[in-house]
């Protein structure tokens, strides 16, 4: 096992110590030969520092050196602004294959984009793998450093080796007959400034801040919880997300709440603002129109909890409700929103039987677009059937009629009507603007009677287990940084050796913030003003540069 | 008068103090000129007279801000004119804050001459009052901007510092790689400056060409120049006399009107050039080198330590507003509170960017010089999603 360190002060360092965890005492050569020492993390005995044998001890430096980290950061970095050179897949325009898009639209460039992953980059394997050695290395290099540096602080004495004292960056003796007054003083100038004060001896250790130590170590667990999050949404059932299209006056089950609610659309709203509108006049006379408000209104409701496979479910009303963007319609976890629309959709047509020559008409019926009936008795022994029928028609390769989707963008139909004079009945194909007699000539026709058209409201139906997962991770990660940020640990050593005082300051950032404390006990206290050793030390550089 | 005359109005005053303020702070920190009453504290004193011009300068600014709320009925954030000086706005803020942190006037001389460009910048886009789109209304469109702007203002005091960091140390005596960038760096300043003069040339000659083309979304569709066309869009065609087009924009570019902003490009790197030159030809030197001359006596440590407070101070801000609050916005406005978009994309970088700058510096000791071109650069990634990602690269975002 590791060998220990013992320090002339009585204290057991584990292997690797740099300096005494207890007094500070330099434990290596090269820093007992420094005129400052190296104060990151205490000193501290961390094992990418300590071992480097077997093939785990060089995985963990790997991961552990900050070199290694900042590299994959800069990785990530680079992958996600090419990122954005091309759009991403999922923002092609609709209808596009990604197969041909990039290198029709981008040429040789979008081809490598495309086979490189880059236009479905989150998704692609190599960067999962490099969020993976981020974390990945985040997690061994804060354990690297947390467990020594934590075990140094604890373990810190409060009295210090003379070397220990002599090499810090703020450092100054004061040569008087009056130390204990002195001394005094500045307790009470340090509680001013509210240092946590620990006394041995007569020595005086003036501490502030410890917890802002741990500041990186609270936001690194944050960004793990964060990239945790992010890989869970690999896994299926982590979140929901389900498009809805609904028309007016129509009731739906909710897609992804396991035919637990259903939705009713009652109407759906665009709003825009009136040109005439004094205050946004001359920007409305540029943009043109500009919508105001998008907005469903629906009426939510719950299935009863025992109801019967295949049965007509009982629904119970939960809540009216108006939809708009920015303002979802929220219940048990789930989130419903205005996400889309279409307006003036066709639903119904209509047309009436009507005689060529005489003109007369002889009733009238209406085609549900999406759900046509097949047969209109319209009385008298009139009656029309409707043979065939094209949502959204055109001529296919072979001339004949067909229809592109199931959306009635553009629709057909053909009728055989059934009349007195004609018992078989005469065909017609009607569609807008045309009307045609495929069968030769005929005595009747189905003339356009009206449209009836209904907007359709485009919902999204979410509900996501990672939101709160990232949510509270950024939290924790920010809450870290303030930690590490707006806080500084900062230390003052004050010891007695007969006349003497001495004195040393070290903060972990911020030496400005220390150096106004240090002035601040300084004149309470009649101590010697310490020198900022590297400054001085720059300055005699500079001054030798000079002369 | 109005309350977006008062606005304007006041906008103008603090811009004119703004201006007056970097001269304060230049004079005060080259000490020596103006040390006639023979004791130390002339820079200071005059470095007091500077921040008061500063904070009066702030105080119109918000003047205007309040006003232009209240002609807008919303709050102004929500264009590129109302953003981009609420940010001047907020980098003013910040400068504010490092000033009673520090009470140093060096980072003055860099900070205002920078928020002055910003609001000429600005003001060069559509100033009209304009009414709020579905997705932008809501409480998190104030709570998400402001602190972003503020974020960004504070890392903007990180560029600042740095700048005045490099222009003090870095050796001017001979031309090296340093020089070129740095000097590069000036030149940007000034071709901002100049798409700004431009702008304004044209604006007020009423310049207009009128091209017909294929739109980002498939259409056929009019686009208006408002400066002479030297890239034309692709495949258009032009309606009417006028000049140019002398080659026409990349089909790639496709973002909302690309090839008219790609063309203002243009004109401000040639308008750059010949400003920077003319500027250049004054001076007889370098631009930097004659900043060397003025920030001689600047105390660069502590430049060095500013900068670097400054994005200590803002990555914690500007990851709570460009990331937290953010995605609990696009939850509620686009469904998904993450979506890789373009903008999204880019504010994680940023995010990113600082998070290897408090790395390279904590753990490779990265101090002094190049930590203060990673602030450089920092600026450069923040002003490249400001502006650039509007332009070229389209997404939900781009609402100029
Ligand atoms: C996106 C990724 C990361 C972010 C946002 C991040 C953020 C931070 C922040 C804000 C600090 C505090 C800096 C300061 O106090 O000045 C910090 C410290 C640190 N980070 Fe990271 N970090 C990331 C990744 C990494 C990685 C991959 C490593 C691995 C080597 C790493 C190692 C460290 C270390 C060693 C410290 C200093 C700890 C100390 O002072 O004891 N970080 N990090």
């Amino acid at each position: 096992m590791s060998r220990e360190i013992i320090c002339e002060c009585g204290h057991k360092n584990p292997e690797g110590t740099i300096l005494c965890e207890a007094c500070g005492k330099p434990l290596t050569d090269d820093q007992s030969s420094k005129e400052l020492l190296n104060m990151r993390y205490e000193g501290s005995a961390r094992r990418s520092q300590t071992y480097s044998r077997t093939p785990i001890d060089k995985i963990w430096n790997f991961f552990s050196s900050v070199k290694v980290g900042i590299t994959l950061i800069i990785l990530v970095l680079i992958a996600i602004a090419i990122g954005t050179i091309f759009p991403q897949d999922v923002y092609i325009p609709a209808g596009a294959d990604p197969k041909t898009f990039y290198k029709e639209q981008y040429g040789v460039l979008g081809e490598i984009y495309k086979t490189l992953g880059f236009d479905h980059l989150y998704g692609s394997w190599w960067f999962v793998i490099l969020l993976g050695l981020l974390g990945l290395s985040i997690i061994v290099a804060s354990i690297d450093r947390f467990i020594p540096l934590h075990r140094a602080l604890r373990n810190q004495k409060i009295v210090r080796h003379d070397r220990f004292m002599k090499k810090q960056r703020m450092y100054g003796v004061t040569e008087t007959d009056d130390g204990a007054q002195i001394i005094d003083k500045a307790r009470i100038a340090l509680k001013e400034r509210r240092y946590n004060i620990r006394e041995d001896n007569g020595s005086l250790l003036a501490e502030k801040g410890r917890f802002s130590r741990w500041g990186p170590y609270v936001n690194h667990i944050g960004l793990i919880i964060v990239l945790t999050a992010g890989m869970l949404r690999f896994f299926p059932g982590m979140y929901t997300h389900e498009v809805l299209w609904l028309k007016e006056g129509e009731t739906a089950k909710l897609p992804g709440t396991h035919g637990e609610y259903y939705l009713k659309n009652h109407k759906f709203i665009l709003e825009t603002y009136n040109q005439n509108n004094k205050q946004y006049e001359k920007s409305l006379k540029r943009a043109g129109t500009v919508a105001k408000n998008y907005q469903s209104n629906v009426t939510l409701y719950k299935t009863s909890d025992h109801h019967v496979l295949g049965a007509k479910p009982e629904l119970h009303k939960v809540e009216d409700a108006g939809i708009r963007v920015n303002a979802p319609l929220e219940f048990n976890h789930y989130q419903v929103f205005q996400a889309d629309y279409r307006l003036n959709e066709f639903n119904k047509m209509s047309f009436k039987l009507t005689n060529k020559k005489t003109k007369k008409s002889f009733g009238k019926l209406s085609v549900d677009l999406f759900n046509p009936k097949k047969e209109y008795d319209l009385g008298n022994g009139y009656r029309v059937k409707l043979i065939d029928y094209f949502p959204d028609f055109y001529f296919n390769d072979k001339g004949e009629p067909a229809s592109k989707t199931d959306v009635p963008e553009n629709p057909a139909f053909i009728f055989k009507m059934f009349t007195p004079d004609h018992p078989k009945g005469e065909v017609s194909f009607v569609a807008i603007k045309t009307n045609l007699e495929p069968l030769g000539k005929n005595d009747y026709k189905m003339t356009f009677a009206g449209v009836e058209t209904k907007n359709v409201s485009g919902f999204v139906i979410k509900k996501d287990w990672t939101l709160w997962i990232f949510f509270v991770g950024m939290i924790i990660f920010l809450i870290g940084v303030g930690q590490g940020m707006y806080w500084n640990h900062r230390r003052m050593w004050l010891q007695r050796q007969g006349n003497t005082l001495v004195f040393a300051g070290h903060t972990n950032k911020n030496w400005f913030g220390l150096k106004k404390d240090i002035r601040f006990v300084v004149e309470k206290s009649g101590l010697s003003e310490p020198v900022d050793r590297l400054e001085q030390k720059s300055l005699e550089k500079e001054r030798e540069i000079q002369a | 008068m109005t309350a977006v005359e008062t606005s304007s109005l006041l906008l103008l005053v603090s811009f004119i103090l703004y201006t007056l303020g970097s001269i304060v702070f230049t004079v005060s920190v080259t000490g020596k000129k103006f040390r006639q009453k023979g004791n130390e504290s002339a820079g200071k004193r005059l470095g007091r007279v500077g921040f008061i011009i500063t904070i009066i300068g702030f105080l119109s600014q918000l003047g205007y801000f309040f006003f232009r709320w209240d002609a807008d009925g919303h709050v102004p954030v929500s264009n590129l004119f109302e953003y981009t000086t609420f940010f001047s706005m907020m980098m003013i803020l910040a400068f504010i804050i490092i000033y009673i942190l520090y009470r140093n006037n060096g980072v003055g001389v860099l900070t205002l001459p920078i928020a002055v460009v910003v609001i000429a910048y600005a003001s060069v886009f559509p100033r009209e009052v304009e009414p709020l789109i579905p997705a932008l209304q809501s409480n998190w469109l104030k709570i998400h901007v402001t602190t972003v702007a503020l974020g960004e203002g504070i890392l903007s005091i990180s560029f600042a510092a740095g700048l005045v960091y490099l222009l003090a140390v870095i050796d001017q005596s001979k031309a090296s790689k340093k020089t070129f960038w740095l000097e590069f760096v000036m030149y940007s300043l000034v071709a901002t400056f100049a798409f700004v003069i431009i702008s304004f040339a044209f604006q007020s000659a009423h310049y207009q060409q009128t091209f017909s083309w294929v739109n980002e979304k498939g259409n056929q569709a009019k686009l208006v120049y408002h400066m002479p066309a030297i890239a034309g869009p692709h495949d258009g065609t032009k309606i009417g006399e006028g000049f140019g087009p002398l080659f026409e924009a990349p089909s790639w570019m496709n973002g909302v009107e690309a090839p008219r902003k790609f063309n203002t490009v243009i004109w401000s790197i040639l308008g750059g050039f010949i400003l920077y030159w003319i500027i250049r030809l004054i001076l007889r030197r370098r631009i930097s080198a004659a900043f060397q001359g003025v920030l001689k006596n600047i105390n660069s440590p502590l430049m060095d330590e500013i900068s670097y407070r400054a994005v200590a101070i803002g990555f914690p801000i500007f990851t709570l507003g460009g990331l937290v609050f953010a995605a609990i916005w696009a939850q509620q406005a686009w469904t998904r509170f993450w979506g890789w978009d373009p903008k999204e994309v880019w504010a994680l970088i940023t995010f990113l960017f600082y998070a290897a700058f408090l790395h390279f510096r904590l753990s490779r000791g990265w101090q002094g010089e190049k930590s203060a071109w990673l602030s450089v650069i920092g600026f450069v990634i923040i002003m490249f999603n400001l502006i650039f990602v509007n332009l070229v690269i389209a997404g939900l975002h781009s609402y100029a």
